[in-house]
């Protein structure tokens, strides 16, 4: 079997619909990810030691477990609690719920490595806590962590195709349809491919040029 | 809930198939981690090229991409590949190449003057390597491969896409015939966590043996720095 290009120019507009859906879908997720992480570490600083223990377990087993498989309980379970969910939203909040854990850690380094003097600072100039963490602490920690959090836009983004498990038609889904139908799975699925590691390689170079710009050190 | 304990000879047929499958994917990506790990601290140029290469289209690409390419497209070229060898073989490359950045950043975080006293002492390259620099850069490797070693494990629920039978594919198959959506990803998302909790428990103890063996602790500020340099998903 050789390669076919007339075969490999008519795919090419449904993957690209594909690559709309998974371009959004990483864009909508990392937008939750990036709050919900901030929210995870935030709650991890709160003096009440049951809520500060809980978050702490509640993150930790969303980083231990598959992806995959907190999609399908987003996607099948909820509705039977009465919470349906579009497979698209569905997969929105997957991602962006597992990649918190994530961005949680980033962030709480983030935060630990703003120089102590900061805090004594804000103390000194008797700024309120609502204040000093707003206009202090979180400007100058999520500066630090920029290129981390590139990464994980990244990874996120690689992560994107686990949600045809539960029927987006992203990107890889796109090929695998397009591949049933005539059984040449070659061409798409190797197109697929092809455009991961373009946009990939592309992103990492950016985040490495985000890295020198944002570099404190 | 019980309708699911009850099937407990599929759960851990399953989970039996996810241990399996993280123990081939660890064994095969420590051999590219290795590999182009020291390819990448050559002094050679074209040497250090092999290994970016590496790094970047195994980083760059998703392993659910590869898995399918492996297993759907390749065989229509001639290459066949068993369910099993198309999972262990996507995971291994993939998990190998973040691998490597943490080989390539320990390797180059143990002390450039190490290297000089082992040539001072007149050590064969071989020797430097396996007695000197490798011994040290082990310890700033550990913690970095813990995590990877999770990302692993969670990788291989993957392989369900491609019909092997690992617990997340006999979970879909305990949920059709139970009707029991909720008690069954619960049980297999706790079987998943305490799989990771277990592997991070191993690897803490390796960690204490190798510290222990090399007469120390390790300089915490080098290990973070090899696992930054290293994994995306560190």
């Amino acid at each position: 079997m050789t390669w076919d290009w007339n075969y490999t120019g008519e795919i090419l507009p449904d993957l690209l619909d594909g690559l709309r859906v998974t371009v959004l879908a990483t864009v909508l997720g990392y937008l939750i990810a990036l709050v919900l992480g901030l929210v995870w570490t935030l709650l991890r600083r709160t003096p009440s030691r049951a809520v500060n223990q809980a978050v702490r377990w509640v993150v930790e087993f969303i980083r231990s477990t598959p992806l995959l498989v907190q999609l399908f309980f987003i996607f099948y379970v909820l509705p039977s609690w009465g919470l349906t969910l579009g497979a698209l939203t569905a997969g929105v909040i997957g991602l962006g719920l597992h990649y918190s854990t994530y961005t949680c850690e980033v962030y709480r380094a983030g935060i630990a490595d703003v120089p102590r003097g900061q805090w004594e600072a804000c103390v000194a100039l008797n700024l309120p806590r609502r204040r000093a963490w707003q206009d202090v602490i979180l400007p100058q920690a999520v500066r630090r962590v920029v290129p981390s959090l590139g990464n994980y836009l990244i990874a996120m983004f690689k992560d994107s195709p686990l949600l045809l498990a539960i029927s987006v038609s992203e990107l890889l889904g796109a090929a695998y349809r397009a591949g049933a139908e005539t059984l040449r799975y070659l061409e798409p699925i190797t197109v697929v491919g092809v455009l991961f590691v373009i946009v990939s390689v592309l992103s990492s170079i950016v985040v490495r040029r985000l890295e020198r710009r944002y570099a404190t050190y | 809930m019980s309708d699911v304990l009850d099937a407990y000879p599929q759960l851990l047929r399953g989970t039996w198939t996810t241990v399996q499958l993280t123990v081939y994917g660890a064994a095969l990506a420590l051999v590219p981690a290795l590999v182009f790990g020291l390819a990448g601290t050559s002094r050679h140029t074209a040497v250090r090229a092999l290994n970016r290469v590496y790094v970047e289209f195994f980083r760059g690409t998703a392993t659910l991409v590869l898995m399918y390419w492996l297993f759907y497209a390749l065989p229509l070229v001639g290459f066949r590949f068993t369910p099993v060898a198309a999972a262990v073989l996507s995971l291994g490359l993939n998990v190998g190449a973040y691998g490597a950045e943490v080989v390539r950043g320990a390797v180059n975080a143990v002390p450039r003057a190490q290297y000089e006293a082992a040539v001072a002492l007149n050590f064969t390259p071989w020797q430097r390597m396996l007695r000197v620099t490798l011994p040290q850069a082990v310890a700033l490797m550990l913690p970095p491969f813990g995590n990877l070693l999770i990302e692993l494990m969670k990788g291989t629920a993957l392989v369900s896409l491609i019909t092997i039978g690992d617990l997340t594919f006999n979970a879909q198959r305990i949920r059709a015939a139970t009707g029991e959506t909720a008690a069954t990803f619960l049980v297999i998302l706790v079987v998943y966590f305490a799989i990771a909790q277990m592997l991070q428990l191993a690897v803490r103890y390796a960690e204490r043996r190798v510290d222990r063996m090399l007469g120390r602790r390790p300089d915490r500020r080098a290990a973070a720095a090899a696992s930054g340099a290293g994994a995306v998903k560190a």
